[in-house]
Formats: C-alpha cells, sequence, structure tokens
C-alpha cells in the first residue's frame, strides 16, 4: 500500500529537499524525520516513498533508517516515553522508573532487543524505550513523553495521568 | 615525446625510484613496480571507498621550507628528499605525484596491517575448515602474512545471520563478511541492480538484501569471485570441492559470440566451477551467470560415449573403423549434389577447416551452419549465442550462416538431398528438422556431445567431443582470436570432432596427414590471409585482434568511460 502523505507535508518535504541542491542523497535524514514525525514510525512504504522521492534505491534509505536509533521501524504508542539511563539518571533511579513505568502501563519489555527497542503497551497508549543521555543531568531521573521533558520523575501516577485521553 | 614526459612523475617505492602517470592510484603504481600492497576492498572495476584500511603505507614529499630557510636540494639523479609523513595514508584511493615516497614496509605500515588484521578477526568465525572460500581467501592469506597468530579478543564475538539465501544463486554468511562492500558496489555500479546495501551499521553491520527484493541479475554470481572471504558463495559450487584440489585451464566460454574468458576448475575430469578470467578487451572481470553455470550438461547420463550404427529399427554399438566405413560407403555411392554438410558455429577454426576439406572432397552440394539469435542483454551476451559465427565466415566461407538451412529441408522433402552429415549439431530441437524429414534422407551422420532426436534418426551416429574437451580457436564478435583450451577428457571413445571428420576424409579416399589440432592451426596460418604469420603460441590466453567487425561490447565501453572519467583504475 503506498504511504498517503498529505498534501501540505509533502509541500514542506519538496520544499526542504531543495535545501540540498547538489545531491538530493542528502535530504534523505530530513524527510525521514518529516515522516517519523508524522506517521510515529518509518513503515517499509515510508522507506520505499522516500527512496521514490529522492531517487534513490530503497537499500540506500534503509542503510540510514535502520543506523540511526532515533528512528523507529514499528509503531510506538499513542505516548511514546523515552527513559534516560546514562549513568547519573541510572544512579538516581531509572531503571526503576522504567519498572514502574511498565507496571503502570502494562507494558511487557521482556521482547525488547537491540533490534526492536520499543515496547508497546496492550492497548496500544503507550510504548515505552530506554534513551540514552537526555541533557539534564542535574535532575535525574529523567524522561520524555512525545516531545515533552520530565525532570526528576518521582509521582509516576501524576506524571501518566497527564497522558490519559 | 616530450608531451609523454610531462605527464609522468617520479615516484620513489621501498627505496627505488620509478615514473609513473601522474595521477595514478598509489596502489597501481606499488603493483606495477611489483610491490604488493595488501587490500580488500579495493578493486580495479570498482569505485575506491577505502573502508578496509588494510593498504595503508607510508608516504612522504619533498619538505617544504620554512619562509627564509633554503630549500632541499636534488640529489644527482634529480630526486628531492623525503620528509615522511608521521600518519599512514591509503594507497587505493589516493594519487602519486611528484617526487612522492612510498613505504610499503617498515614498523609503521607492519603496525597498521596487525591492527586492522586483529580488528577483522576479532568477530570472524573460524570456521575456515568448513569454509569454500579457504585456500583462495584474502583474510586467510594476510593473516597469514601480517596477522599476530593468536587472538587477543577474549569476548563473545557478534552473532549475525548466517546461511542466507540473498538470491537464488548466492547464500550469505554475515558473520563471515568484513564489510569491504565490493559487492555492493557491483551490483550498484556494473550490474545496475543495487538490493544489496549495509544495515544496522555498527558493531552489527550486516549485508542486508532490500525486503522483499532478492540478487537475482544474471551477473550476480560475480559478487562471488570478488567477495575477499567466505561470505558470499556460489550454492553450485558450495561444499563440492576444495579449491586446491582442483585444476585451472584458461579457456573460453562458447555461450555466445562475446567469448568470456574464463578458468575452468576441474578434478578428476569432472568441472566443478567455472570463474571469469580478466581479459579487458573482452569480458573485463566479469562474466553471466548464464553462461557460468552452463556446463553441468556435459557430465549427463545422455552423453554418448560409443560410436553407434542403426540395425533396423534401433542403434547398436560400433567400433570407429566399423561406423566410418560404414558412412563411408554410403557417402562414396552418392554424387556429392545429394549430400548436404551441416556443420555448427560452435566449432573451432580448425574444425571448420577440416569440414571445408570435407566439403570440397566430397563436392558436398550443400553446406550450412546452424543460426543461434537471442536477445542481447546490454553487458556481455550477444544476440549471437555461436561463439564463432566469424570463424565460419572466414574459415568455411559461407557469407550468411544459416540462410541455406531451409534450402536443405526442401532440398531433403523433394528428394534432390539423399545424405546430410551434421557435426555437432542437433537438427531436430536447433534447426526446426521433423524426424519425419529427417526420415526421408537415405543416409544421415550426426556428431554431438548427447543423444537426442537428430541421433534417433541418425543411421551412424559418431560421440563429438564437448568444448570443455577439445582445443582449438574462436573468433568472438568483436574479431578477436581466443583460444579454446582442453580441461577435461571426453568420456568414452568420444573424439574430437575434427578427428572424425578427418577420419571420414581419410575414409572417402581423401589422404591427409593430420596429428594434432596445432597441424590444423599451421594449415589455417598457411592457407586463410587473415591468419597468416600467426602461431598457436602467439595467440596466448588473452587473444589477439584477427579482423575488423565493428562490434563493441556494451559493458566494456561502460568500464571505458569509467576509466576515462576517473571513477575506477580499470
Amino acid at each position: 500500500m503506498p504511504l498517503a502523505v498529505p498534501p501540505e507535508l509533502e509541500k514542506e518535504i519538496d520544499d526542504h529537499i531543495t535545501h540540498y541542491p547538489v545531491s538530493k542523497r542528502s535530504a534523505v535524514l530530513p524527510v525521514l524525520h518529516h515522516l517519523q514525525h508524522h506517521f510515529g514510525y518509518l513503515s517499509e512504504e515510508a522507506v520505499e516513498w522516500t527512496a521514490a522521492k529522492l531517487e534513490l534505491e530503497p537499500i540506500k534509505v534503509l542503510e540510514v533508517v535502520t543506523f540511526y536509533p532515533g528512528f523507529r521501524q514499528e509503531a510506538p504508542g499513542k505516548y511514546h516515553i523515552r527513559v534516560c539511563r546514562t549513568l547519573s539518571c541510572a544512579m538516581a533511579g531509572s531503571y526503576e522508573l522504567m519498572d514502574s513505568l511498565c507496571e503502570k502501563t502494562g507494558i511487557d519489555r521482556s521482547g525488547v532487543t537491540h533490534h526492536h527497542p520499543i515496547a508497546v503497551s496492550g492497548d496500544g497508549n503507550f510504548s515505552i524505550e530506554f534513551a540514552e543521555c537526555l541533557a539534564s543531568c542535574g535532575f535525574g531521573p529523567v524522561c520524555m513523553v512525545n516531545d515533552d521533558f520530565h525532570e526528576a520523575v518521582t509521582n509516576i501516577d501524576g506524571l501518566l495521568s497527564q497522558y490519559s485521553k | 615525446m616530450s608531451e609523454v614526459k610531462t605527464d609522468l612523475v617520479d615516484v620513489e617505492i621501498d627505496g627505488v625510484w620509478y615514473q609513473f602517470p601522474k595521477g595514478m592510484r598509489m596502489i597501481e603504481a606499488c603493483r606495477q613496480a611489483g610491490v604488493e600492497v595488501p587490500h580488500y576492498c579495493y578493486h580495479p572495476k570498482l569505485t575506491s571507498p577505502g573502508n578496509c584500511r588494510m593498504c595503508l603505507v607510508e608516504m612522504g614529499m619533498p619538505p617544504r621550507p620554512a619562509p627564509g630557510a633554503e630549500a632541499p636540494a636534488p640529489d644527482e639523479n634529480g630526486h628531492l628528499p623525503i620528509a615522511w609523513m608521521p600518519r599512514p595514508v591509503i594507497a587505493c584511493a589516493n594519487t602519486i605525484g611528484p617526487n612522492m615516497g612510498i613505504r610499503t614496509t617498515g614498523p609503521l605500515t607492519e603496525e597498521c596491517r596487525k591492527g586492522v588484521m586483529e580488528l577483522l578477526l576479532a568477530n570472524h568465525p573460524l570456521d575456515c575448515p568448513i569454509c569454500d572460500q579457504a585456500g583462495e581467501c584474502s583474510l586467510q592469506e594476510f593473516s597469514v602474512e601480517h596477522g599476530k597468530g593468536e587472538s587477543r579478543f577474549r569476548e563473545r564475538k557478534v552473532k549475525k545471520p548466517k546461511n542466507v539465501a540473498v538470491g537464488p544463486r548466492i547464500r550469505l554468511d554475515d558473520e563471515r563478511c568484513i564489510m569491504c562492500s565490493r559487492c555492493i558496489r557491483f551490483t550498484d555500479e556494473i550490474a545496475d541492480d543495487p538490493v544489496l546495501g549495509f544495515t544496522d551499521r555498527g558493531s552489527h553491520t550486516v549485508l542486508t538484501v532490500y525486503p522483499g527484493r532478492e540478487l537475482a541479475n544474471n551477473y550476480s554470481l560475480n559478487t562471488v569471485d570478488i567477495c575477499p572471504v567466505g561470505a558470499l558463495t556460489s550454492n553450485d559450487f558450495r561444499f563440492q570441492m576444495r579449491v586446491w584440489f582442483m585444476r585451472e585451464t584458461n579457456t573460453i566460454d562458447t555461450n555466445c559470440a562475446t567469448g568470456c574468458n574464463i578458468t575452468v576448475f576441474a578434478r578428476e575430469n569432472k568441472i566443478y566451477r567455472i570463474t571469469p578470467r580478466q581479459n579487458n578487451e573482452v569480458n573485463s572481470d566479469w562474466m553471466p551467470d548464464s553462461h557460468r553455470l552452463n556446463f553441468h550438461w556435459i557430465e549427463s547420463d545422455a552423453r554418448l560415449t560409443d560410436p553407434l550404427v542403426k540395425d533396423g529399427d534401433h542403434h547398436r554399438l560400433a567400433s570407429w573403423s566399423e561406423a566410418i566405413a560404414t558412412a563411408a560407403d554410403k557417402l562414396s555411392a552418392l554424387d556429392g549434389s545429394e549430400i548436404a554438410v551441416i556443420a555448427s558455429a560452435r566449432m573451432t577454426n580448425e574444425e571448420l577447416l577440416i569440414v571445408n576439406r570435407l566439403v570440397k572432397h566430397l563436392k558436398a552440394g550443400h553446406v550450412d551452419t546452424v543460426a543461434r539469435v537471442g536477445e542481447p542483454d546490454g553487458y556481455l551476451i550477444s544476440a549471437d549465442r555461436n561463439p564463432n559465427t566469424n570463424g565460419v565466415k572466414l574459415v568455411l566461407g559461407l557469407e550468411d550462416p544459416g540462410s541455406q538451412i531451409e534450402a536443405i529441408k526442401a532440398g531433403i522433402e523433394q528428394g534432390r538431398i539423399k545424405a546430410v552429415i551434421t557435426l555437432q549439431e542437433d537438427l531436430v530441437d536447433d534447426a526446426g528438422f521433423t524426424p519425419e524429414l529427417l526420415g526421408k534422407l537415405d543416409f544421415l551422420l550426426s556428431t554431438y556431445p548427447l543423444a537426442n532426436a537428430t541421433a534417433d534418426a541418425s543411421d551412424v551416429v559418431l560421440p563429438g567431443a564437448a568444448w570443455a574437451e577439445k582445443s582449438g580457436t574462436m573468433i568472438n564478435a568483436t574479431g578477436r582470436l581466443q583460444r579454446l583450451n582442453k580441461a577435461v577428457d571426453a568420456p568414452g571413445q568420444t573424439l574430437e570432432p575434427w578427428e572424425i571428420v578427418r577420419d571420414l576424409i581419410q575414409a572417402t579416399g581423401g589422404g591427409n596427414g593430420i596429428y594434432a589440432v596445432t597441424d590444423l592451426f599451421k594449415q589455417l596460418a598457411a592457407e586463410v590471409s587473415e591468419f597468416s604469420g600467426l602461431t598457436w603460441g602467439q595467440i596466448g590466453d588473452l587473444g589477439v585482434p584477427l579482423i575488423e567487425t565493428g562490434v563493441t561490447i556494451p559493458l566494456l565501453e561502460r568500464e571505458k568511460q569509467r576509466i576515462a572519467s576517473g571513477l575506477i583504475v580499470g
């Protein structure tokens, strides 16, 4: 099934491609960012759409997608949580935070691997993964929910209640 | 003269001064100086990404004097002193410059090579005893020369996909892959089928074929040849034979008029694999899969092994002398105008020469060969699927090979042609003769490696050697004279076609004293003007241009453009 890219998004992407006049291939990162932002993840169709857009072979796009952990190939939940596990946060309890978040949201992380870092709750509302340093080392443990940043997370119920709809 | 001079620069390689064209890759200059620089990712026919780092060498240029300081003085040969750079450079992607120094030995390069080897071997499985590449593996060879001998790596090796079918003819072992990217560049740049790439780059880099696609193009097996390790293996050859047991014969492919140069690997009279052999005037370093794999029929159960003579409604075994005498009796009783000779454009020039003798001796009224035409593939495969059509024109003297076949059919139909001698052609399957039509003949003699419907209809069936079982010369589409060399012995009583034709001529009263195929070549050189002055030895492994045909090979033309634009070394 071809990717249904809304016209205004496609216009934005086309505009962004013009920033790379020498080689369209250089636009592969921004295009993927646009698509992931809109669709939540990069499906096979998204890879192929990007390849067609930039006149590349799909494998060249897949190489980029698989290189960056920031690009997701599987659909996250409605709210995607990223828990920092770098040293300061780890010492401040990020692994405990991860466990509690999983328990409260009903996420099973037992299937998580290096290549499939994201676990999604059964109802699809929440997904979770570990992230490396989110740049707030003085206020661990730190996490992000979609684009919101949360420092010194202790009140987990309070945090989740903001995203219960 | 002086113009050529200005393009050359002085380069010192391991202490000896040479002159090479400016802009030449360092690795190529070293090669021409006879100095080997170990490498994995570099291939002269592909672009140089410089990613394996094995070809690191020391490089130096004349020192640039500080402002006001005295410039260094040249020595008595005009060479300036060399100031060596403290860090190594890759020889595959850097080019030479005037008064440059290259050191391929010494502590720095040795340390570099050791380091690269250690990193490559850290995750490489130690499965050489069951790896097909063992014996022709760059990693193995350089490990002996530049490796440490033992591993300091105490951690777990990375696990990656194994035994992956990346295409119908190729299997991939990702753990063996050293990420040189030659296969990716080949599919990208030469085969125009870029389905391979590296995913999950990092400590877990995997060579991947794009999901849902496969490496199935007709040149895919060339990736197995250029893989420096055993990551890509051919389904057809894997686990069949250790490479050091096989005997290599340099010969040519006979599947089309391009005449790709090949090496036949055989052991105990059995062919195990065929690989392309470099010839920059014919096939570069490549060959199509369809041609490479078309050799298993040589071992077919349908191979003819003895002469057969028709006895009532079936064939019985006969000796060569009986079979030839039977044929001679029948042919001598007929008038030449009643005899048609159908030879093959798969025959060598030497065979065609002696066929020409037979035609003249029998005064045969009809002579032709069977044309084979297919679609050219735009790479190496010619539209003419016969390997020696130019030889037929030149040696047998046919202007338009294949044009008389219909007339011969009509002649048989009308009873004007009473006997057909068909040499190395299957008239039923390849030339559209029906068994009923052949049944109208008084006498049909056929030679062929395999039993077939034509043999069925023949009065005398003679086993003629297959292409790998005979020697001779052929002229390819571009007019290049190339040598076919015998790689294996033919089964049973099979003879080379020229021997059969010689015996036929002798038995029908024409004497000749030909004992070796090289004698025929000497006669070719004496009788056919294009061949005059040539000797068997002169043709060598790479052939010689013989005639102008104006035909070009598309893949080579594209390669020439890439060389001209500096993309590849060539």
